[in-house]
């Protein structure tokens, strides 16, 4: 294969990587105040959070793009600290990780809703406080549940286009995902390229799909410890 | 070691009313009655667990809760040690983390006579899947313990067992009211058990206190 083919190969698993580690912490926070907690507005930061499933990608990637760009409520500050996002390889995270947000949440709070509220009781009576609660007990036994839902999301990430290329446009050698070079060589009838990244795309998502599976199938008993 | 308990509180959930107005001492009380009258909510209520809509639980002279004073601690600061009927051992944790998970440093019992007391030292490092019915209840009894309680509470100790090895528990139970002087409250439909581990009984029913006395005076039928 051709070192552009590694490249962004790579590049897509190292930047879908990241978008995975940043949407972690307020992926699972999310998934356990929606799984445990009663709070006002509660139904629209559950409807909200499940937009970019519903929406086009494209136009998830346009909201992004007014937010985060040089003039945008978001990228203005940004800039004033020197970051820019848009078009470079930070705008690809962010296009990533809020495509792959709601499928994390959504995985996330169903393992949360699974965890029996008396194991959480039971710490309580232990002297454990609401944290030690949480990362003793909670977050271990829906551990599997969490992880699956990490994994789907990253795959989601893996295979992002429409809000990226919006956000990040499909620049070779810096925002270039395998999904944007499948479709940008395909374009301009590069056909064997296309070919050689489709090949590496279906053995990512093979491998992602196995071990999704593996986790889902292990034996409970298995799982915890 | 006798312990003067409140237990003076009014608790609603659904339409269950649970009306108590007592106050007892005792080194180990037993709440008596057929299941639904109420006995697996006192326990859970003086753990923290449930709210009472009104009224004041009271371990010697600290004030567990009280409406009057605006007084509900938190189960983790009540320092009430509750063994389920289920257990409840903690599924992805060993035996060991299991125990040690209360534990406090300072003033706690020491591991070694917790393990020899109740005879689960071969089990410390087993996982609680393979562990049987009267080793995960003696396991429970030690991470109870193992926190320092200043009273214990046993849900039913004897319906998680196997008939035929039910009684082997009473022992142990023994040896905590009498070895370490620990207070209990106990959960139980079963006269004779509650006679062997009890020195006060309580007669629920329907949420309501229908007797109180020695347990051999108690009518104890179903």
């Amino acid at each position: 294969m051709s070192a552009e083919i590694w490249q962004i190969t790579w590049f897509t698993l190292i930047v879908a990587l990241g978008a995975t580690i940043v949407m972690l912490p307020p992926g699972i926070a999310l998934a356990w105040l929606l799984a445990r907690r009663r709070f006002p507005g509660k139904t629209l930061l559950d409807t909200v959070t499940s937009l970019p499933l519903v929406m086009p990608p494209v136009a998830t990637g346009l909201i992004l793009l007014y937010l985060f760009s040089r003039l945008g409520p978001i990228g203005s500050l940004l800039a004033l600290g020197g970051v820019g996002i848009v078009f470079t390889w930070k705008a690809v995270v962010l296009a990533m990780a809020t495509m792959g947000f709601p499928l994390l949440v959504r995985t996330a709070r169903t393992g949360f809703e699974q965890v029996q509220v008396r194991y959480e009781q039971m710490a309580a009576t232990l002297g454990a406080g609401p944290w030690r609660v949480f990362f003793t007990v909670t977050l271990p036994l829906a551990a599997r549940t969490v992880l699956a839902g990490a994994l789907l999301a990253f795959s989601r990430a893996i295979g992002e286009f429409g809000a990226t290329i919006m956000v990040a446009g499909s620049i070779p050698g810096r925002t270039r995902t395998l999904a944007l070079a499948i479709f940008s060589e395909t374009e301009i009838g590069h056909n064997r390229q296309a070919a050689l990244l489709l090949g590496v795309s279906v053995v990512i998502a093979f491998v992602a799909v196995a071990i999704s599976n593996a986790l889902i199938h292990r034996r409970p008993d298995e799982a915890a410890g | 070691m006798a312990l003067a308990i409140t237990l003076d509180f009014t608790l609603r959930q659904g339409g269950f009313l649970l009306e108590i107005r007592e106050r007892i001492e005792t080194d180990a009380l037993a709440l008596v009655g057929p299941s639904g009258a109420g006995k697996t909510s006192v326990l859970e209520t003086v753990a923290g667990l449930r709210r009472p809509e009104s009224g004041e639980i009271r371990l010697g002279d600290r004030v567990l809760f009280s409406s009057a004073r605006g007084i509900d601690l938190p189960p983790r600061e009540r320092a009430v040690g509750y063994v389920p009927q289920d257990a409840l051992l903690f599924p992805h944790m060993d035996v060991r983390r299991n125990i040690l998970y209360g534990a406090r440093h300072g003033g706690a019992l020491p591991l070694d006579r917790v393990l020899a007391m109740l005879e689960i030292a071969p089990l410390i490092d087993r996982r609680i899947a393979r562990l049987s019915g009267g080793e995960r209840q003696r396991v429970a009894l030690a991470r109870a313990l193992m926190a320092s309680p200043s009273l214990l509470l046993l849900d039913e100790p004897l319906s998680a067992l196997d008939p035929s090895l039910r009684w082997r528990i009473v022992p142990y139970l023994q040896r905590i009211r009498d070895e370490l002087r620990m207070p209990m409250i106990c959960a139980s439909h079963d006269p004779a058990f509650v006679r062997a581990v009890a020195s006060v009984a309580l007669q629920l029913d329907h949420g309501r206190v229908v007797g109180f006395g020695a347990p051999a005076l108690l009518d104890m039928a179903p």
